[in-house]
């Protein structure tokens, strides 16, 4: 059915919806301020009835033109303005153009500096994960486990402030290492913290992963098929649910994952519920990570935590593409340098970009109830998609 | 059961006596019952589901955040009032008061006690009593359910467009398993009046004598209060509010306490119907006599109200929301049949008594019809799984053409031979257009 996107008075009259009778299909506006969109990413629905017929991901509400700025930052300025873009996962983002500036600059990073970023990015990873399990059974209805996933947040959102003073941008990683030493008993408090959310997390899966209306809900809901994921280029979660069994932690390894025996979290089906599943399970093996991490920084002997910079950082030139599993998806940073101050050019691969084009192909054939639940499986952040 | 010593249990004949003052005391006394109840459902709501969600609910108006629905509605009241231009005006504003209106009707027929003595004149503790009170109820629910539509349909905005639609199949479909439900209740009672089914459960309450029917009305109780895990019509996430969203005000206030009302009036009615309404529950009236007489039994049947009440509550602090077609399944297909069979099935074992049948024999066979049927279904489900639904739409995937050069940048083939995404036509991307103002 061709839709046109001129104006038409909606008139409907008696029997309306029988097949024999001319039926027009409704344009329908999720967003871009609606509930559903986490912020403000629009979808241009077609319905017919409530079935969608057209899906159009109308991306860019929030573009703060994050690229352009970067050419103008100087290398330390960089990683403020790069944190920012997907908020649910800032250390992560660091990670990215640190790795890519000390690879350009072949600069060796103090091995504690190293765990304790591995030890950081898996935290953030948790703190990404459990805002979508509980903002997800939000979304189909059920209000009540994100407050218990929060509770796990805050657990953990205490120990980043601690280390770093940030509960959302750390800003704690440098070109180089980290900002400075953890203070005296954080690695204990750290351990605590990890170990209550361990033990606290099977009240989030008993609250919503056995119930009956949201397994019906979620189950064969959105497939994804892997040639799909390949050709949209999703990555993360949302991929690994599908069977899709790529991580750059295992595949690629960067910081200290080459060490770490990573287990990488798939599901075969593709649909709602394994894409849950997945993040549940994830935060089960990040936090193992985490504790690993915490081991092994224990037995570290005593170092520095980061480099000394000359006082005008200015990078050789060239070009690198640094790229690193985000909580989200893959991240990449493709960072070309004239030598000066600031880069010449800095691409943004960032997953929710990725991640949402398949939309476009996922919703048609589906209800608009059957929207929210894939919607709110796709896990993303509008910050990452508008960048 | 012992026999009231004070005054005999109201009956149909008992009403119609009051002089008009004490006519209009009830009237206004169930009027402001049911305002209270309103404003102190919402908080016990908000308590709860605070307790339930680790943190604490309203505390800071009055003593306990008692006064916070009382704050809420004074804040409603005082908020701008907005009519969206292209708004059908008079359904628009006829909408909210359409939903509000029967909402409080139905309450007139609920009995909360038997005969008591005010101001020297014997009169039982109901508004009123019909030989259809039951039937009062459901026309009214009928009513209410207009009051969703028009508002949806009034409102000319797609959201509440299908929150309206969504409501009018969702009310229809429920009220009629609903109405089966009381089917059950009306053989055993022999009465559609309120008095009579209490009275009829002088020895035993109907939850237990008619458990199915009893489940069968939870269920459709909660389809008909429009709240989790049927609150598709309003349902949050998909359709911002439903056929609420383009009001404000104390046009809204107006939906919201129609909701609370129709939470208390739900619960109400399966008190009188199921739970023996203001009767004392078993081990009181076995042990006291006077539990049934006087003004106690209020006391009872408020109890059991603010049970069924917190029975909400605790469904919406722990389940998620079906998906509309689920719900219509359950309505249509499980709920509806069911009640039919159960009716049938009662009616029959009513009718074998009547003509004075051994109990123990009907109730064998009627074991084993059950289970006949039951077995029969589970077959039907094992063998209907393996086809599909079909009839979904195919998403139009003819491959696309390359869109001209990208202003000259190098952008990778979008017509590649391995490509095979939805093909974006020139004329039809929103990109090209420039986004007027308005929804659509």
């Amino acid at each position: 059915m061709k839709v046109s996107t001129q104006e038409t008075v909606r008139t409907v009259g008696i029997g309306a919806g029988a097949k024999e009778l001319a039926t027009e299909d409704m344009t329908l506006n999720i967003g871009p301020q609606h509930p559903s969109t986490h912020g403000v990413l629009r979808l241009r629905l077609t319905l017919d009835g409530e079935r969608i017929s057209r899906a159009e991901p109308i991306v860019g509400y929030m573009h703060r033109g994050a690229e352009k700025l970067f050419e103008v930052r100087d290398y330390r300025q960089l990683i403020v303005l790069a944190n920012r873009h997907d908020w649910l996962s800032a250390f992560a983002n660091e990670l990215g153009v640190v790795l890519a500036v000390e690879r350009m600059l072949g600069m060796e990073v103090p091995e504690r500096a190293v765990w304790l970023r591995t030890l950081l990015a898996e935290l953030n990873r948790v703190l990404n994960h459990l805002m979508f399990l509980g903002s997800y059974p939000l979304e189909v209805g059920a209000m009540t486990p994100i407050f218990y996933s929060f509770q796990e947040r805050e657990q953990l959102q205490r120990v980043m402030e601690e280390i770093s003073g940030g509960r959302i941008h750390y800003m704690f990683n440098r070109v180089g290492g980290l900002k400075e030493e953890p203070p005296a008993g954080w690695t204990d408090r750290a351990r605590r913290a990890v170990g209550e959310v361990r033990g606290r997390m099977g009240r989030i899966s008993d609250l919503i992963m056995g119930n009956e209306i949201f397994r019906a809900r979620t189950r064969g809901v959105g497939v994804l098929s892997p040639e799909q994921i390949r050709q949209y280029g999703v990555s993360g979660p949302i991929a690994r649910a599908s069977g899709v069994d790529f991580d750059l932690r295992r595949d690629e390894p960067y910081l200290a994952y080459s060490e770490l025996d990573v287990r990488v979290v798939t599901r075969t089906e593709g649909d709602c519920l394994a894409r849950f599943e997945c993040l549940l399970d994830q935060v089960h093996a990040s936090l193992d990570l985490a504790d690993a991490c915490l081991d092994r920084l224990a037995e570290l002997p005593p170092g520095p935590i980061n480099q000394r910079l000359p006082k005008v950082l200015k990078v050789p030139e060239g070009h690198t593409y640094a790229w690193t599993e985000n909580p989200l998806g893959i991240n990449g940073y493709y960072l070309v340098s004239r030598g000066e101050k600031t880069p010449w050019r800095m691409k943004l691969r960032s997953a929710s970009y990725n991640n949402v084009q398949v939309l476009t192909e996922l919703l048609p054939g589906n209800l608009v109830a059957d929207m929210i639940a894939i919607l709110g499986s796709m896990f993303f952040v509008v910050g990452d998609i508008d960048k | 059961m012992s026999v009231p010593l004070a005054a005999p249990d109201p009956t149909l004949q008992s009403f119609g006596q009051d002089p008009w003052w004490l006519i209009g005391g009830k009237v206004l006394a169930i009027f402001v019952f049911l305002v209270l109840t309103v404003l102190l459902s919402m908080w016990v709501e908000r308590r709860i589901i605070g307790r339930m969600q680790l943190r604490v609910g309203p505390n800071r108006a009055g003593p306990f955040g008692l006064l916070q629905g009382l704050a809420d509605g004074v804040k409603l009241a005082l908020k701008e009032d907005i009519v969206p231009r292209q708004v059908d005006k008079v359904v628009f504003v006829l909408a909210p008061v359409v939903s509000a209106v029967p909402a409080f009707v139905s309450f007139i027929i609920i009995p909360f006690g038997p005969t008591v003595s005010i101001f020297g004149h014997q009169t039982p503790l109901q508004g009123t009593d019909l030989p259809v009170a039951v039937l009062l109820v459901l026309a009214m629910a009928s009513m209410g359910a207009y009051g969703i539509v028009l508002a949806g349909w009034s409102s000319m905005s797609p959201y509440s467009l299908l929150g309206g639609l969504r409501s009018a199949a969702q009310i229809i479909s429920y009220e009629i398993a609903m109405g089966l439900s009381f089917v059950a209740v009306f053989l055993f009672a022999g009465t559609m009046s309120t008095t009579g089914i209490v009275n009829a459960q002088a020895d035993r309450w109907f939850a237990v004598m008619l458990l199915p029917s009893f489940l069968v009305y939870v269920v459709t109780m909660m389809g008909e209060s429009n709240r989790i895990p049927f609150d598709l019509p309003e349902g949050e996430g998909e359709l911002v509010g439903g056929f609420h969203t383009e009001y404000s005000s104390l046009k809204f206030a107006m939906f919201f306490l129609a909701e609370y009302i129709n939470l208390a009036t739900l619960s109400a009615l399966a008190t009188t119907l199921f739970l023996g309404g203001w009767r004392a529950p078993a081990p009181i009236s076995t042990v006291w006599e006077g539990a049934n007489s006087g003004w106690w039994p209020v006391l009872w049947f408020l109890a059991k109200l603010w049970l069924f009440i917190f029975f909400f509550v605790w469904l919406r602090g722990s389940l998620p929301r079906v998906r509309y077609d689920q719900l219509m399944k359950l309505g249509w297909k499980i709920l509806m049949p069911f009640s039919l069979g159960w009716i049938l099935l009662v009616a029959t074992i009513r009718g074998l008594r009547n003509e004075g049948h051994d109990m123990t024999q009907v109730a064998i066979w009627a074991a084993v019809v059950i289970g006949a049927v039951l077995l029969l279904s589970i077959a039907w489900d094992l063998v209907g799984r393996g086809r599909g639904d079909g009839g979904e739409i195919v998403p139009d995937l003819d491959g696309g053409a390359a869109p001209e050069a990208a202003g000259g940048f190098p952008v990778p083939p979008l017509d590649a031979p391995h490509y095979h995404g939805v093909a974006r036509e020139g004329a039809d991307v929103t990109a090209h257009k420039e986004v007027a103002s308005g929804s659509h």
